[in-house]
């Protein structure tokens, strides 16, 4: 029982990723996704820093005097995935922009309902035109 | 060092390099040459580096002269150097094939851009496979898949912006758990070269973290192969991509995936612990069985044969999934075996249907009718290539398809055998349906005009062509490679 | 955490990127407590900072406010609550935070933190292994944010000239901005060399860097207009910067190869190994300060240059 409170840590960081996660999976909205997935991503982050962190340690620069250091290999790791993250996020708000410019909104249902318009309309397309032909 | 000592990240680096080149370039068709020029001297490398494997054993590089695992390492095996062989090859045939493609297909100013773009999903699938660092693993993850997401946005119809996006969310949630995965097996072993992890792992094997981290690896993973129920991404993102994308992602990108996983599963974890330990042999054969049947029954009411070849792939990957749960030699060959396969012939396929869409502009079923006479040579190639799917001797689809069966029957899973007959039985209806249009049915009254594909879009696809032909003849190499490197896998369990 | 539900409820969209704007610096300050600076001034800078701008601009061209939920949240729940539960099972086993029994303070992490003063010849570890020991990955990273400014640019492109944009007006006739704004730029482009180049004895590095100065130049855009941004800074430099970049840092890499070397083996650049170390690490930081400095500033610009369709 006494490792809850070294266990804490890691609980709120799970919190925080599940709530990122359920944004991304249950929202609608495109733009709230990408947040959601950056909030996830970003509690990822923090379970890596805290995996890493020592007691009594200090940031890992060699200084004169200082003995304990905390781990420097998963700051390097996170240096790196924050930079992927970001670049994702880029990548998808440009997405995002270009889908609102096609289809008029960004959300998921009204663009899935304007995809299922275009099958309809082509289907009659296909059956008028082979009805003309025949 | 020599040359061949360099070779390993030749293959990686050529590509990678390429692209800044293009973007510099920025003439479609200067920019063209230079990645033609690199993908097929990566294919070089990939080839030279495979004989090399061959005969003298595991390759090692330390990159920036580090020895692992204080440095990343890259590590070739006959699993490695076979995969290699099938992206490289697959990105040289691409590149051929995308002189005229692409030029119909994407705006002129964007060429440029688009060949790094492609060369950097390439150079990023590459990375993955070559390295032996599970962190670099993710970094060239994220390079090919953000690369992947730009590519399939470029596709014509709108849809392909929104498949992207699914795309990007789907692959980042994978991306993201694959990342969780590696930072538990990091806690408890402190490590993240693969030879060390799977040193280290045995010890520590029996923690809840290890488990868990093994969980979110096979998700993560599996969400990138397109496993069952994690597929709902790959059918819009191969069907509204534009068509040399199509080409290459279906042919090589999942397979990619199922790399990781037999390297991971088999390799960092062990045999014993990934498939007797935890219950993945299970899994694995029940999502695979499941793909395989739902994915082909969804593929025979398709209207867009590119979305009809797209769920094809998902049921091919439950083939493959299916082998490494068998958790046999024979298993998890046919399943290697079965990457190679299917890249030749979705590869035939995809391009084929490139080059249907280069003449007419689309590829539904009513839009097939009557091709077989109007584009003799293209329809032969998709028909061979349809033959291929079902798993017709003597092509290379019988073959793995036939090790497939002999894995369930060694272990008596009489039913298995019948579920696989059945997958192929379900391919023949919708190659059927293909087939029948296009060489029974009529040409439409107001049809365009339509002549046979050019030559630098024939000669790519009869090159696989004839390559699914050729190792459903003389299965020599690519079965013994294959099962040459599921004996090392397996036996590397414990 | 209680950010994070509010994130979820708002539906101002505004308001929830605020909201994470607010939750990424808080989460730089937690690294901080966490002894993790070079981590911290990333996720200030790159997370709290670009993330934000990045989606205010886009808000800007879609729009603001979300439509009401119609889904019943259910089937989700369940599946983060089995994630969740999932993970919360694996941290039973895991060491406590700040363990030092724990394995990852014993096996790479100390051959780093004792060898590396001496093999790369730098105080700041994390640049050490960042730019040396694991400088593969790093290279990697930057291709990474090179193929988003590419993808960025595939999908919107920069606007040909900047009179497309309609000038917002109530900036123009703030003259305190300006003038605060004008003593600014400076300091800010002057602090982005310095963490560019002391990366290797305190915080800072090429990301960092390449971001803060890129700040520099935004700041400029939005107060003195688009029109004399670029031509301070004409916009179809930026891919070939970023480009060239990349090749700075291959091209240490092939440097060494030609050498007869591992690619990336900085012992090839001088005699002196060590000295070959601190020139490596120079030339790569350079390298993805480069790009990255091209790459956000293109980002922006794409985003920013982009007619509003209503």
């Amino acid at each position: 029982m006494n490792e809850i409170p070294g266990l804490f840590n890691y609980w709120v960081v799970v919190f925080l990723m599940m709530a990122g996660f359920y944004v991304v999976i249950s929202q609608g909205n495109l733009v709230k996704k990408l947040v959601g997935l950056g909030l996830f991503q970003a509690s990822v982050f923090i379970l890596y820093i805290t995996m890493g962190n020592l007691s009594g340690g200090q940031a890992p620069i060699v200084t004169e005097g200082v003995f304990i250091y905390s781990n420097p290999l998963p700051h390097v790791l996170i240096l790196t995935a924050i930079v992927v993250g970001v670049a994702t996020t880029a990548v998808g708000l440009a997405l995002i922009v270009r889908i609102h410019e096609a289809y008029g909104s960004v959300e998921e249902d009204e663009i899935h309902a304007l995809d299922m318009a275009d099958d309809d309309t082509r289907l009659q397309e296909g059956a008028e035109r082979e009805e003309s032909s025949e | 060092m020599s040359l061949l000592d360099h070779l390993p990240i030749l293959v990686v680096i050529i590509p990678l390099m390429s692209a800044p080149l293009c973007v510099l370039v920025d003439r479609s068709g200067a920019a063209w040459g230079v990645a033609l020029a690199a993908a097929w001297l990566s294919f070089g490398a990939a080839i030279a580096l495979a004989l090399t494997v061959a005969t003298s054993g595991t390759l090692t590089y330390q990159l920036g002269g580090w020895p692992p695992p204080w440095g990343i390492e890259y590590r070739i095996d006959t699993l490695a150097s076979y995969v290699l062989l099938i992206v490289t090859a697959m990105a040289a045939l691409v590149m051929l094939f995308a002189k005229q493609s692409v030029p119909r297909e994407i705006p002129e100013q964007s060429i440029a851009r688009f060949y790094a773009c492609l060369m950097l999903a390439f150079a990023g699938l590459a990375g993955i496979v070559a390295t032996g660092d599970a962190f670099n693993v993710f970094v060239f993850l994220e390079i090919s898949s953000l690369a992947s997401y730009a590519l399939i946005s470029m596709g014509r119809d709108r849809r392909a912006l929104n498949a992207a996006f699914q795309y990007l969310v789907m692959g980042t949630i994978g991306a993201t758990f694959i990342l969780i995965g590696i930072g538990f097996l990091y806690m408890m072993t402190g490590t993240l070269n693969m030879l060390d992890l799977a040193a280290r792992l045995p010890e520590v094997s029996d923690t809840r973290t290890v488990r868990a981290g093994f969980a979110f690896l096979t998700v993560g993973i599996g969400l990138k192969l397109a496993m069952f129920p994690l597929h709902l991404w790959l059918p819009n993102a191969y069907a509204y991509a534009p068509s040399a994308v199509t080409a290459f992602l279906a042919a090589t990108a999942t397979k990619v995936a199922v790399y990781v996983m037999l390297r991971f599963m088999l390799d960092v974890f062990g045999a014993d612990f990934s498939l007797g330990d935890m219950p993945l042999n299970l899994i694995l054969m029940a999502l695979g069985l499941v793909g395989i049947i739902m994915a082909s029954l969804v593929a025979v009411f398709q209207d867009d044969v590119k979305r009809m070849f797209a769920y094809s792939s998902v049921a091919q990957i439950g083939y493959m999934l299916l082998g490494i749960g068998l958790a046999s030699a024979t298993g998890v060959g046919a399943a290697i075996l079965h990457i190679f396969n299917h890249a030749l012939m979705k590869g035939a396929l995809f391009l084929a249907l490139g080059a249907v869409a280069y003449r007419i502009g689309a590829v539904t079923l009513g839009d097939f009718a009557g091709l077989g006479k109007r584009m003799p040579w293209t329809m032969a190639a998709i028909a061979i290539g349809g033959l291929s799917l079902i798993g017709v001797p003597p092509t290379a689809g019988f073959v793995s398809k036939w090790y497939l069966v002999l894995g369930t029957l060694e272990q008596g899973l009489w039913p298995i055998a019948v579920l696989i007959l059945i997958g192929s039985l379900l391919a023949l209806v919708y190659v059927w349906r293909l087939i029948e249009a296009a060489y029974f049915g009529a040409v439409a009254a107001d049809a365009p005009e339509v002549r046979e594909a050019p030559a630098s879009m024939l000669v790519p696809i009869w090159i696989l062509v004839a390559a699914n032909i050729y190792f459903g003849i003389n299965t020599d190499i690519s079965v013994g490679a294959a099962m040459q490197a599921a004996t090392m896998l397996m036996g590397n369990g414990g | 955490m209680l950010i994070a539900i509010a994130a979820i409820r708002m539906r101002d969209l505004f308001g929830v990127v605020i909201l994470f704007g607010v939750y990424s610096l808080l989460t730089a300050v937690l690294f901080m407590d966490l002894d993790a600076v070079d981590v911290a001034f990333t996720e200030a800078a790159v997370g709290a900072g670009v993330t934000t701008v990045l989606l205010l601009s886009s808000l800007r061209l879609t729009r603001r406010w979300e439509a009401p939920p119609r889904h019943n949240p259910f089937f989700s729940l369940l599946v983060v609550g089995v994630t969740g539960a999932a993970l919360v099972y694996a941290t039973l086993d895991a060491p406590l935070l700040g363990d030092p029994s724990a394995p990852v303070h014993k096996h790479v992490a100390p051959h780093y933190l004792q060898e590396a003063a001496g093999e790369v010849g730098m105080p700041n570890i994390v640049t050490a292994v960042l730019a040396s020991y694991r400088g593969y990955d790093t290279f990697g990273e930057t291709l990474v944010v090179f193929t988003a400014g590419l993808a960025v640019l595939l999908l919107l492109g920069f606007s040909e000239n900047g009179k497309s944009r309609i000038e917002t007006s109530a900036i123009h006739d703030q003259v305190a901005l300006k003038v605060v704004v004008k003593l600014l730029i400076p300091l800010i482009l002057l602090y982005a060399l310095y963490v560019q180049f002391h990366g290797d004895f305190g915080a800072g590095g090429g990301f960092q860097a390449g971001v803060i100065f890129a700040t520099g130049f935004i700041l400029y855009d939005m107060v003195f207009g688009v029109e004399n941004a670029r031509a301070v800074m004409a916009v179809a430099w930026l891919p070939r910067l970023a480009a060239l970049g990349v090749l700075i840092y291959g091209g240490v890499g092939v440097y060494s190869m030609l050498s007869g070397k591992p690619f990336l083996d900085y012992s090839a650049l001088s005699a002196d190994p060590v000295q070959g170390q601190h020139l490596g690490v120079l030339l790569v930081e350079l390298g993805v300060g480069i790009t990255v400095f091209s790459i956000v500033l293109s980002i922006f610009y794409a985003l920013s240059g982009r007619r509003r369709q209503s």
